[in-house]
């Protein structure tokens, strides 16, 4: 590791990459889900409460948020929050699954300074984006990207998940991207939310990431979200930290204020606090004990002898964990195989525990929810 | 924001861009450019004083020579604020 990256592994005074969820509400039931969104929560934050974290954040000199879900744009005080924070100079991008974005909506988000725009496709065509995310939302997409193009948006983004169904659409995606005067972001299939029971059958394999790792080198402009830093370790790195930054550069705010480790972790384990509490954000941040312990160094564990640790770090403790990896074992998609192996082994050994959401706001079965068509390969 | 390239001089004046924000860390300092979105990080804290000292500054050579810091330390000074001016972190002094 450079020593830039150990000195940000030790802790910053504020997070640089704050993901905050303004809802568990959402239209869609898309099968990789991370936060297993669906259902509003009753003990979301309210609009005042909305409003003092954004002065939290603006006091601790947070540059920007990362706004998510659920779907962001289902809550009634969506603008007004929005507005706010652009007023206290913290900047907003935010994720939308494009379903409110008309029209009207798509002119008012371009009338406004420092938002940018991350709306969501996992698929080139219809049918392989739609079995993810839900029957007409292809169509959806793009009527949204219509909609920011038409009102003179500007350059916003595109993000697609890969998974082995999509990754061979990449080219595809670039084309789109570039129709549209937009950016690329390609990001990881983690195996949280609803993607614990997924992911088994629709990550990319290990010969698809090989692919995409190459694909990426060539291509720095695509933004990823530093998430296929284990991917580094196939030889040079690619752009951005290569770290995980859990507690240490990244957190998550979820809708009802708890404060997590990554987003890819909402799970009581990965609980530091909640803003609710005596000292708000900053305190949850600054001195929680969860985030105090990740930002003490590690042990490289099983990966101690590879020679790639230092590039990899031993990969994304989320994809560890919730598949039922101990937190020191290597990336359930070690390029090297070795975390294959380790599944394989706990498989041997009676079968892995996977961890299950400990807030699960999926509606239920049969409430527009359908179950993706899994081939066992 | 201007689409002409600045190349830095260490005998010209600068400032920092109005949509530039730093944030003080324990390494140094992270500044943030509202315009065009980009982070950086200023990796030490001569490096972040030398930095806040250039508005007030004749040129950055003289900001150099302000901070204090071994002379030796300069071209690696020099480096960074090239790479600040190309991301037009840093603007020159009567930009208006």
């Amino acid at each position: 590791m450079t020593q830039l990256t150990d000195q940000l592994t030790l802790g910053l005074n504020a997070p640089i990459c704050l993901t905050w969820e303004w809802t568990y509400a959402c239209d869609l039931q898309c099968v990789h889900c991370l936060s297993s969104s669906g259902r509003r929560d009753p003990h979301e934050l309210t609009t005042p409460e909305m409003k003092d974290v954004v002065d939290q954040l603006a006091a601790m000199q947070v540059f920007y948020v990362n706004i998510g879900g659920g779907e962001p744009m289902l809550r009634p005080d969506f603008f007004e929050i929005i507005e706010y924070c652009v007023s206290r100079g913290v900047g907003v991008k935010f994720s939308t699954n494009g379903g409110r974005i008309n029209a009207e909506n798509a002119r008012r988000l371009a009338a406004l300074d420092y938002v940018d725009v991350q709306i969501s496709l996992d698929g080139i065509d219809e049918a392989t984006n739609d079995a993810i995310r839900g029957e007409g939302t292809h169509a959806r997409v793009r009527r949204a990207m219509d909609h920011l193009r038409d009102a003179d948006f500007g350059s916003f983004k595109l993000s697609v998940v890969m998974t082995r169904e999509n990754v061979g659409q990449v080219d595809a995606y670039e084309a789109l991207a570039a129709e549209y005067g937009a950016e690329l972001r390609l990001t990881r299939f983690r195996p949280s939310g609803r993607g614990i029971d997924t992911w088994h059958d629709l990550h990319p394999t290990s010969q698809q990431q090989v692919d995409l790792y190459h694909w990426l080198l060539a291509r720095p402009h695509v933004l990823t979200g530093d998430s296929f830093f284990h991917l580094s370790a196939l030889g040079e790195p690619l752009p951005g930290l290569n770290l995980c930054g859990a507690g240490r550069v990244v957190c998550l705010i979820d809708p009802v204020g708890d404060v997590y480790a990554c987003p890819f972790v909402l799970h009581d384990e990965f609980k530091a606090g909640t803003i609710r509490g005596e000292g708000g954000f900053a305190a949850v941040w600054q001195s929680s004990d969860l985030f105090t312990s990740l930002r003490e160094p590690s042990s490289p564990g099983a990966c101690g002898s590879c020679g790639s640790y230092d590039v990899c770090g031993g990969g994304c403790m989320a994809a560890k964990f919730f598949t039922g990896l101990p937190l020191d074992a290597p990336d359930p998609e070690c390029v090297f195989g070795h975390g294959e192996d380790a599944l394989a082994a706990l498989a041997a050994n009676g079968g892995a525990v996977r961890p299950s959401m400990t807030a699960d706001h999926s509606k239920p079965l049969g409430v527009g929810r359908r179950r993706i068509p899994v081939t066992a390969l | 924001m201007s689409t002409a390239t600045i190349a830095f001089d260490a005998d010209r004046a600068w400032r920092l861009h109005d949509r530039v924000a730093l944030r003080p860390e324990p390494f140094g300092a992270l500044a943030y450019h509202y315009g065009n979105r980009r982070l950086t990080f200023l990796r030490s804290p001569d490096l972040v004083a030398v930095v806040e000292s250039l508005a007030d500054a004749p040129s950055a050579r003289a900001a150099f020579d302000g901070s204090g810091v071994d002379a030796r330390r300069w071209p690696s000074f020099e480096k960074a604020l090239t790479s600040l001016v190309a991301g037009e972190f840093l603007v020159p002094k009567d930009t208006p």
